[in-house]
């Protein structure tokens, strides 16, 4: 099988075209990170019936064929990829399932990158881990309604019942004749038929899949990849294009006053400075506006930026400190907060207890710091905007571009390209609508990047976050009462002025669906306001709430004097299944799905803690140094744990041998990248513990570049990491997501697996070098 | 005029002596397949050869490479079919794959001076780029399959 003769996979061939037809448009509707949790608790407010999953998300799903398949005279079959690649192989599992439904030879498989369009294609959106989850259905209606056209085609064609004939790979076979007609010679006909209903296919069953669930797909990209064809939105080339860079506030919030271009504007390959006006606070997906600089070249535009003089006047944010900012989350975090659940009588429980255990955790802000910056190419001609752009939301990009350039949102194409990293920042499009306003403003395409500074300095950062716990423990070790207090900016803030508290589907990542079987629990949310601008990082509020959760439960176990996964099990209680709620008639969330397909199921939570505990030889003999560290999370509707082995040596350097993860995300489409996502969440996860952290002064983050905000290298990845698929053909169980669930279990596992070698507890990320600072006495 | 040789071609280059070699590949050239990552040294994304020798463009002016031999992902190989080329397909290595024309280009300098190299080994060369989607232990494993097919062609 060889995918190297394929052109760029993301041109599509005019001349091959068989059939893609139109599709009526449908309604907009804003569709950001909340937008489907809004609607959602419209329709609980209202009583009327929610929508989940897919058919919850704006615009909806398609399962019409003609949207996704196309196939050529000459056989080859092209399968329209709706959603952004970015790393989590959605181009190669999406055209999977097409192509497995429908009967295609993989060898002649091309995948086409749609355009942003979800008025025809419905929702676009390539975040919340819900691609496949929210599509697989969808997907195999496509590629089963493709198939049965080009069955019902060959029967016309050899006037014979449609019963007679069946697709077998790339062709149609009449076995009591013998007859054979290839797909690409039934293409036309087929295109002219009517597309079946949808209850009228027959799906395969999952034992006649030829590529679903199977470990041998090469990536549909790889080969453009290794060889440097592949295209990513810096990538993106028009003829007589300029390049540009946009010296911003590094306050967020903050205008520019005034700015003295003299001397850069003189510089080789400077073609024009220009201020482009900020967007007043909140921001949304709005650019922050400040002073481009359009050159020739790239390397040009950056060597001006730094001569330019600009006095920013920084706002009211430029007070933002990011160590007085803790002290604040510390105090709110004394007091009582809004009560988000209040389950039996925590007081009496405090009251009657044998041991109080008490901690608190911080996280810091994050930065995205996909590998390939925020980057778009657009151009502007008669009234028409043109986008490349490494987007995750090709829709939220065009509505963006129409509203900045005060253009109709037909009048806006936005063509995806491959991201070179996403991780939820390339959800926000104020870097497109960057792009779009100097195309206009110079009159010719201009590809704006951002460099790594602008990139850590102006990122949608991670939510800083801090827990309190208290516990009640009784005689025999059994926890009695749980009071949690978490304080967090919300990501509200950057569509909204001043919300003071988390929302219901950031209390929905770990939070309001905690599982524990306490008789006695208080969950609490004080306020916390934002002064700079947050975002949605992988796996976001999962993060705090999965490392101050997890962590705790181990300091638990350690006070009880018990075994940490026998105590963990023992919280979780008897095998049940609850739907996730917030007390008080508060919306709820389940990740946009139903609770009774999609219940919290203790049962799940003790399988996969079961299965890495197992897997990884928990409890094994270990030398002096080394230790074993446990934590277990549920997010995107999807179950994962993950044991740490971790060595410290006498200097406080540490070493990761080996990390075990199971996951349970149900069935799985391709388990080849369901490992590589559990492999990159684990690296990830270890990158950010130990290093991960934007700090603020003056309302500025101090962190410009890799030197001050690392990432794991490949000197300090574990050496071995060992995933293990939980039930991965149960197609009894819905599917749940994949790209961020296995990042929330890693930051816990590895500083309790630090407690385990060492007895240092550490409960402050990042980790640094608080470690050599215990060995040393010295403070971290 | 600065003369240089890219992927075989000769070149010259009338422009600012001073401007990353990695613009005039990506701009100047349209040879994207080299990464802008830091601009400072720091990712290893923009990793070319220099008269064989993997170097950061990012950081190094067109004026520095006068006279010299730069050969980028896209000269690698006349058909992208290197011996680490192929282990990254067969691995499936790559997530988003931006980063990885960088690691490929380090992985055949390092395969260049020690065809068989331990992990270790690999550890040390290849602790200078930066991925974020955290492929690391299949990028030595694919490092350490290459050299097993003769990777230092």
């Amino acid at each position: 099988m060889s995918r190297e003769n394929s052109s760029r996979l993301i041109v599509v061939n005019e001349s091959r075209r068989g059939f893609v037809l139109g599709f009526g448009a449908g309604s907009l509707v804003l569709a950001f990170g909340g937008g489907a949790l809004a609607r959602l608790a419209h329709a609980q407010e209202n009583k009327e019936a929610p929508k989940y999953g897919g058919a919850g998300m704006a615009n909806g799903l398609r399962d019409d064929p003609r949207l996704f398949v196309e196939i050529g005279a000459d056989g080859t079959v092209g399968i329209f990829c709706i959603r952004s690649e970015m790393g989590q192989g959605v181009r190669t599992s999406v055209a999977m399932v097409v192509a497995d439904e429908l009967g295609a030879d993989w060898a002649r498989v091309q995948v086409k990158q749609a355009p942003g369009d979800e008025p025809k294609y419905g929702n676009q959106n390539t975040d919340g881990s819900r691609s496949l989850r929210q599509s697989f259905a969808a997907l195999r209606r496509a590629g089963a309604a493709a198939r049965a056209m080009l069955e019902a085609a060959a029967a016309a064609a050899w006037a014979v019942d449609v019963g007679e004939v069946k697709a077998g790979v790339h062709e149609v076979v009449h076995a009591k004749s013998g007859r054979k007609l290839g797909f690409g010679e039934l293409a036309a006909k087929a295109a002219a038929l009517p597309v079946p209903k949808a209850d009228t296919l027959k799906l395969k069953a999952p034992s006649e899949f030829r590529y679903i669930g199977k470990d041998r797909t090469r990536l549909i990209d790889g080969a453009d990849i290794v060889s440097g064809r592949a295209q990513y939105g810096i990538d993106a080339r028009l003829p007589g294009m300029l390049y540009a860079v946009v010296a911003r506030s590094p306050v967020y919030g903050g205008k520019v006053a005034s700015f003295d271009a003299a001397g850069a504007d003189k510089l080789p390959g400077v073609v024009r400075i220009v201020q482009l006006n900020a967007t007043p606070v909140p921001s949304g997906f709005q650019p922050l506006g400040g002073v481009a600089v359009v050159a020739d070249n790239t390397g040009s535009a950056i060597k001006a930026r730094a001569q330019l003089k600009i006095q920013w006047d920084a706002g009211s944010n430029s007070s933002y400190d990011s160590t007085a900012y803790r002290k604040q989350l510390e105090a709110a975090n004394r007091k009582p907060g809004k009560r988000i659940r209040d389950d039996g009588d925590v007081d009496q429980a405090f009251a009657a207890a044998a041991k109080k255990v008490s901690a608190d955790y911080y996280t810091p802000h994050l930065a995205h710091a996909t590998m390939e910056p925020p980057a778009a190419l657009a151009q502007v001609k008669d009234g028409r905007c043109e986008v490349w752009a490494c987007t995750q939301a090709p829709q939220e990009s065009r509505e963006q571009v129409a509203k900045a350039l005060g253009i109709d949102i037909g009048q806006v194409t936005v063509n995806v390209t491959l991201l070179g990293g996403g991780f939820g920042r390339k959800s926000k499009p104020d870097y497109v609508v960057e792009a779009a306003l100097l195309a206009k403003e110079l009159g010719k395409p201009v590809k704006l990047t951002w460099t790594r500074e602008d990139d850590l300095v102006n990122d949608y950062f991670h939510a800083v976050a801090h827990s309190h716990f208290e516990a009640a423990l009784d005689k025999s070790g059994k926890v009695t009462g749980w009071l949690h207090r978490i304080a967090a900016p919300s990501i509200s803030s950057t569509f909204a002025p001043d919300p003071k508290h988390e929302s219901a589907g950031e209390l929905g990542q770990g939070i309001s669906d905690m599982p524990f079987a306490i008789p006695n629990v208080r969950i609490e949310n004080p306020e916390a306001a934002a002064h700079t601008r947050i975002g949605w990082f992988r796996s976001v509020y999962n993060i705090p709430h999965a490392y101050a959760i997890q962590s705790f439960v181990a300091e638990l176990a350690h006070a009880a004097g018990r075994d940490h996964k026998e105590f963990l099990l023992e919280l979780l209680g008897p095998d049940r299944q609850f739907a996730p709620q917030l007390a008080a008639g508060n919306a709820w969330w389940n990740y946009g799905e139903d609770p009774a397909q999609y219940p919290v199921d203790t049962a799940r939570w003790r399988r996969v803690i079961e299965t890495v505990a197992k897997e990884s030889g928990w409890g094994r003999k270990l030398p002096k140094g080394r230790g074993l560290g446990l934590a277990a999370h549920r997010s995107f509707v999807t179950y994962t744990a993950a044991v740490c082995e971790v060595e410290v040596g006498d200097d406080g350097a540490i070493t990761v041998p080996r990390v075990d993860i199971a996951i349970d995300c149900g069935p799985q489409v391709n388990p080849e990248r369901v490992r590589a996502q559990m492999e990159g969440a684990a690296i990830q996860g270890i990158g950010l513990a130990r290093y991960g952290e934007i700090s603020f002064k003056a309302g500025r983050a101090e962190q410009t570049n890799f030197h001050q905000f690392q990432i794991l290298r490949i000197n300090e990845a574990p050496r071995e990491i060992r995933v293990h698929l939980v039930a991965p053909d149960d197609y009894s169980q819905p599917l749940g997501g994949v790209g961020e669930p296995g990042l929330p279990p890693i930051a816990p596992a590895f500083v309790n697996a630090i407690f385990a070698a060492t007895g240092k507890r550490i409960r402050d990320l990042p980790i640094r070098s608080q470690l050599a600072a215990a060995k040393t006495g010295k403070a971290a | 005029m600065i003369k240089l040789t890219v992927n075989g071609t000769e070149r010259q280059f009338d422009g600012d002596p001073a401007l990353p070699l990695l613009w005039y590949l990506r701009d100047t050239l349209g040879q994207t397949g080299t990464k802008f990552g830091c601009g400072m040294a720091l990712c290893g994304a923009c990793t070319v050869h220099i008269d064989g020798a993997a170097t950061r463009s990012c950081i190094t002016p067109v004026a520095a490479v006068a006279g010299k031999r730069v050969t980028t992902i896209e000269g690698l190989s006349p058909d992208g079919r290197h011996p680490l080329q192929q282990a990254w397909q067969e691995l499936n290595v790559a997530q988003c794959g931006y980063c990885q024309t960088g690691q490929i280009m380090q992985a055949a300098s390092l395969l260049q001076t020690k065809p068989n190299p331990s992990d270790d080994d690999i550890d040390l060369a290849m602790a200078g780029n930066l991925c974020r989607c955290g492929t690391y232990t299949r990028i030595r494993a694919a490092i350490r399959q290459a050299a097993a097919q003769g990777g230092a062609k």
